[in-house]
């Protein structure tokens, strides 16, 4: 922006440049030109850059909006967008969280299972089974799971009971045989009031064992009973039926012989040319067959009639049973079943037969019923031309004359005639009486073919039925025995467990009992030596003690002599010491002191053995012994000389030293005002290292007698001004030095001379 | 003493300027009388250049103390 700025001025000026020639008025005016050009555009452009930037801003907002991890990447890089950002859009939103697919259903169904499943377990057995039967007439195939399951169920139930009641299992276990066949044998109420009990389950509480035995008992005994009944019934109700069955059987057997013999009997009849009498005895004997055939049918159809109720009542008290469910008596169930389905087969059977006959015997008796009315006619035509004729007229031959005989061959030819007319007409027509009978016949053949087709479906329906429920009776059993062998292997399995549980616990409260007792013994033998060694150790303590009180006489004695000869040598030490002293004291005002040689020399005579004394005489420094020492009131009276100096020089060292630096050190000593005297602070810090506050607590500290500090201070100087220090400096830390020495040596003398004072 | 070595050095520098400011002077006047037909400026060059030598010979000796020398034996002679 700023170039452009400057183009936009560099190329107006140079417009307006190059446009004018060289002389000034016009350049100034130029000037003004070219600063009102320059001006305009210069707001063209501002405005231009104030669009951009606002512009930039706006869809940098707008785009982070819209992104928000473009949001993110720009409050990350620069400062304070986050705050631009919510002051325009709001706070950003948190990152999307990623819900997994929860496996909500399988878990629920299994959980719900599990508790269906738990829930039953603290139930007693009896419920259990209860729900085992409602569901053991439905499909076979979850039946075998669900008792499964239960067997599951019980067989966990077995194993956490073990810590509670383990005598109960066990009879349990045994006690699953015998519940399940006798479980059924209550009435169909008690059936649906435990079916209730079932739905109820999760809010019936277990019941106690001793209860659920009693019951079970009972149980097992009303199933009994119920069992005994049915089967009683039924089988009383087999019985009857089969008699009756039976009685039918041979009462349409009765019939069917009836039949045929009547038949039989009709056809001789017809066919038989016997003479009158014994026709007539056999008309009458026939007489008496039809009447026996009739009897014997209207017998057997009562009878059928009679086998047909029974049966059906039998089939009413199988069903009674069969909503009983009780599993025992299926078998027996099924028996009468079977017994049931084979009567009416045979039943059936049989009727078809008698039917067979009868229709056979209809033909016959039509066929002679037919010829019957046959000789009828003929007998009266018989008598209408002769009606003098009996009907014995075999026996007439010779009473008849000529006439008659002639009439009669004339009628018989006449007859003959008509016979063969009617024969010739008879063939004419037998097609179409062929075909009307063949068309009547396959009508009924088709109708017999469609009864006999549905009797025997039905047949073969009952049949498949019966095989089903065999084979489901069969695998019922085998699942029974093999489930009541995995409850045994249970069992088995459930007692050895309880052996080794015992046998571990056994061993562990063994091992527990030992231990108690290893422990105890223990500690009273610790105890008992315990004793034993303080007694010891008293003792051992009152002879030491009277031991070193013994050695503390003696040595009481000894240092006695020894504290004397200290003594005296102390007063001695402390004599010099004072000697040294007062050389010290020696100093004029701006003479050092007379050199310490002498005293030190006594002081090392004094302490000849004294190693501490001989080694601080001779820490002393040599100048002080050759020369002697400054005082302090010198030294002060000497530092002010230093101090003015010091300050003219501040300014030089090693980088400014040029005689111009020099003349500026002097004037700002000259115009620099600084306190005569400033209280040092404990801790010198950056800025205190100024020469001139260094001089000034330099000043203050040997005002108030602090030569060290003020050494100290005044060795804190740097270039020139400590050059100028420099002997100042050596003279004081030889005075301090050497103070130092004297006053520890002083100190000694006299912490020696009070040592020895004390001892007497 | 150290403080007296600055006195000292100072009184040597004034010194030194006299003599050289005159030598100057001195060689100057000869030189403009000489050479340079009374001119006034080899005077000032003399006196110029006794100046320049003067501060010269005195910022050196003040500055004596912090050469740093390749020998490392100092000789410090106090007076």
């Amino acid at each position: 922006m700023l170039r452009v700025c400057l183009k936009g001025a560099n190329s107006a000026a140079r417009k307006c440049l190059c446009g004018n020639g060289v002389p000034l008025h016009p350049l100034q005016q130029c000037r003004s030109y070219t600063s009102g050009g320059s001006g305009s555009s210069a707001g063209k452009i501002v405005a231009a850059s104030v669009l951009t930037v606002g512009g930039g801003v706006g869809g940098t907002i707008l785009y982070a909006n819209w992104d928000p991890k473009f949001r993110a990447n720009v409050e990350k890089s620069i400062p304070y967008s986050d705050q631009v950002f919510g002051l325009a859009l709001g706070p950003a939103a948190p990152p999307p969280v990623i819900n997994k697919p929860r496996k909500v259903e399988p878990v629920q169904i299994s959980s719900m299972s599990e508790m269906w499943k738990d829930s039953k377990q603290p139930k007693a057995k009896e419920v259990e089974k209860k729900a085992e039967q409602p569901d053991a007439e439905g499909p076979p195939a979850p039946a075998p799971q669900e008792t499964l399951e239960e067997a599951s169920a019980q067989v966990a139930q077995i194993l956490s009971a073990i810590g509670e009641v383990p005598s109960v299992p066990a009879p349990g276990t045994h006690e699953a045989e015998a519940v399940p066949p006798p479980a059924a044998l209550k009435g169909v109420p008690a059936a649906a009031a435990k079916c209730t009990e079932c739905e109820h389950e999760p809010a019936v509480k277990e019941r106690p064992e001793g209860e659920v035995a009693a019951r079970l008992a009972e149980q097992d005994k009303a199933e009994q009973d119920l069992l005994t009944s049915l089967s009683s019934n039924l089988e009383d109700a087999l019985g009857s039926t089969a008699k009756v069955t039976l009685q039918a059987i041979g009462a349409q057997e009765a019939a069917l012989q009836a039949i045929a013999q009547h038949t039989r009997q009709l056809r001789e009849a017809m066919e038989a040319e016997a003479p009158p009498d014994k026709k007539s005895t056999q008309w009458r004997v026939l007489e008496d067959a039809l009447s026996e055939r009739s009897r014997s049918v209207d017998e057997a159809g009562a009878a059928v009639l009679k086998a047909k109720a029974e049966l059906d009542k039998l089939r009413g008290v199988i069903d009674g049973a069969k909503h009983l469910k009780i599993a025992a008596a299926r078998p027996s169930i099924l028996a009468a079943e079977e017994n049931l389905h084979s009567m009416v087969v045979d039943l059936d059977s049989v009727v078809t037969r008698v039917q067979t006959a009868q229709s056979e015997a209809k033909i016959v008796s039509q066929y002679s019923e037919l010829v019957n009315e046959a000789k009828a006619q003929f007998q009266k035509e018989l008598n209408s031309i002769t009606p003098e004729i009996q009907a014995n007229w075999k026996g007439l031959t010779g009473k008849l004359t000529q006439d008659d005989l002639n009439s009669l061959i004339a009628h018989a030819h006449r007859r003959i005639d008509q016979m063969n007319r009617e024969l010739a007409e008879q063939r004419v027509r037998e097609q179409i009486h062929i075909d009307s009978a063949l068309e009547q016949q396959k009508l009924e053949d088709k109708k017999a073919l469609e009864v006999a087709v549905s009797t025997a479906l039905e047949h073969n329906r009952e049949q498949m039925r019966l095989e089903q429920e065999k084979k489901v009776e069969e695998t019922r059993e085998v699942m029974e025995a093999e489930m009541r062998t995995q409850l045994r292997r249970q069992a088995a399995a459930h007692t050895d467990h309880l052996r080794d549980v015992l046998k571990v616990q056994e061993q562990e409260l063994r091992s527990e009992a030992e231990e108690i007792l290893n422990s105890s013994l223990m500690e009273k033998e610790t105890e008992y030596r315990r004793l034993t060694q303080d007694q010891l150790d008293s003792f051992t303590l009152d002879m030491n003690a009277a031991y070193a009180r013994l050695k503390g006489m003696e040595e009481a004695i000894d240092s006695h002599v020894i504290a004397e000869e200290e003594a005296r040598k102390a007063h001695q030490l402390w004599l010099s010491v004072e000697a040294l002293n007062y050389t010290l004291k020696t100093a004029a005002l701006n003479d050092p002191t007379e050199p310490l040689e002498g005293a030190v020399q006594a002081i090392k005579e004094s302490c000849a053995e004294d190693e501490f004394a001989q080694a601080l005489a001779t820490a002393l420094p040599s100048e002080s012994l050759s020369r002697g020492v400054y005082s302090e009131a010198s030294l002060r009276a000497r530092f002010y000389a230093i101090r003015q100096l010091a300050r003219r020089v501040a300014l030089i060292d090693e980088t400014r030293n040029s005689l111009y630096q020099y003349f500026l050190s002097y004037l700002q000593a000259m115009l620099l005002f600084e306190k005569a005297q400033e209280a040092p602070p404990a801790k010198l810090s950056a800025e205190d290292l100024d020469t001139f506050k260094l001089l000034s607590y330099a000043a203050y500290s040997l005002e108030h007698g602090d030569l060290e500090l003020a050494a100290k201070l005044v060795n804190q100087l740097k270039g020139e001004s400590r050059r100028v220090a420099q002997d100042w400096l050596k003279e004081a830390r030889l005075t301090l030095e050497t103070k130092q020495v004297v006053s520890l040596l002083s100190a000694y003398a006299n912490a020696v001379g009070l040592g020895t004072t004390m001892a007497p | 003493m150290s403080e007296k070595e600055l006195g000292k050095k100072l009184d040597r520098c004034l010194a030194d300027s006299a003599v050289k400011l005159g030598a100057g002077l001195g060689l100057g006047i000869v030189f403009s009388v000489v050479f340079f037909k009374r001119h006034t400026w080899p005077v000032a060059f003399g006196l110029g250049m006794g100046l320049g030598m003067a501060y010269t010979n005195c910022q050196n000796d003040l500055r004596a103390p912090y050469l740093i020398q390749r020998n490392i034996k100092v000789i410090a002679k106090r007076q």
